[in-house]
């Protein structure tokens, strides 16, 4: 039997097809069965702030504990920004690729200039 | 939706502008409880909620409403709305590091992400400005910051960032405000109420 962690990857094509409560659905019911989910066009900040909120209406004591996130974004888009400060170019991204796991299985997911690291770990 | 902000804008001039509500959000242990209370103690003489080291020692906003800032000779009236800390992650296990019995731990993991949600919903439905507090000896550029700056500027909400905490040694007030630079930022000490004018004064100038 094959050990690891299954790492699901949705294109752009499939989440411009999707609702935001369609796309939060997924990633949730992804994240809870322990699989890291990348998103090839990140969701947009209201899709975040969505998903945090449905994330904490999920977790409970002892199982579920929450989500590590992380975003590459893109350097398209209006001009100013966080992003452009952290990426250069002057741009405001629309997010291009983000990464979501479980807490306890995602232990490290750090972003440097122009690459995201993550350490996964099988679930106990 | 146009017609209906240009009447609220048309009766907002005819009757005086309404009181705004002000949302402290950040990270957990930003500080934003220590400067909520130094902010309604200066006004009021009274405090808005209990500090502590434990991370979520608020679970549930608090507001307090018609709190008056004065600065540079103009008034400006706001409720103010502290929130639990923002985070995507939430184990009731770090509470028994603080010595809770498992009960109190679960109980208190249960009220943190309840607040939280709540928190975020405020912030699409109810919140008219964000005092978002960050604790100069982090590293500014954690997810959960990137993410909530991100959904207040897509709200097209005025923003202003507290560089908190900045009578600590470890302290780096610049890093927030180079991580910042679209956004006012003051640096300010929630616990010491080192320069608090400035941040009254950005108060009035940003909220008003």
């Amino acid at each position: 039997m094959i050990q690891g962690v299954q790492i699901d990857m949705l294109s752009s094509d499939r989440l411009s097809r999707m609702t935001s409560m369609e796309k939060i659905r997924l990633i949730l019911d992804d994240v809870r069965q322990g699989y890291i989910v990348v998103l090839e066009k990140g969701l947009t900040p209201e899709e975040q702030g969505k998903l945090l909120e449905s994330t904490m209406m999920e977790i409970s004591p002892g199982g579920f504990s929450g989500i590590e996130i992380e975003t590459y974004p893109s350097t398209s888009g209006s001009e100013g920004g966080l992003f452009s400060k952290l990426f250069g170019g002057g741009k405001t991204p629309a997010g291009r690729l983000m990464v979501i796991g479980p807490v306890d299985q995602l232990k490290m997911l750090t972003r440097e200039k122009d690459r995201l690291i993550a350490w996964a770990s099988a679930a106990q | 939706m146009a017609v209906m902000m240009r009447i609220k804008g048309f009766f907002s001039k005819l009757f005086g502008k309404k009181r705004s509500r002000v949302g402290i959000y950040g990270p957990p242990n930003a500080g934003k409880t220590t400067l909520a209370n130094r902010i309604v103690r200066d006004v009021t003489g009274e405090a808005i909620g209990p500090v502590s080291e434990v991370p979520h020692e608020t679970r549930r906003a608090r507001r307090k409403e018609g709190v008056e800032i004065n600065s540079g000779g103009s008034k400006l009236l706001i409720d103010i709305v502290d929130t639990p800390g923002v985070t995507t992650k939430i184990d009731y296990h770090e509470f028994l590091e603080y010595g809770m019995d498992q009960d109190e731990a679960v109980a208190r993991a249960r009220e943190a992400t309840e607040g939280v949600a709540e928190a975020m919903h405020w912030l699409r439905e109810d919140i008219d400005g964000v005092i978002y507090v960050l604790d100069s000896t982090q590293d500014p550029f954690m997810h959960v910051n990137i993410m909530m700056i991100g959904i207040i500027e897509s709200r097209k909400l005025p923003v202003i960032i507290v560089a908190n905490k900045i009578d600590l040694p470890d302290a780096a007030p610049q890093r927030i405000r180079s991580a910042f630079p679209q956004h006012p930022v003051v640096m300010v000490s929630g616990l010491e109420g080192n320069n608090m004018d400035d941040l009254y004064g950005k108060i009035s100038e940003v909220f008003r």
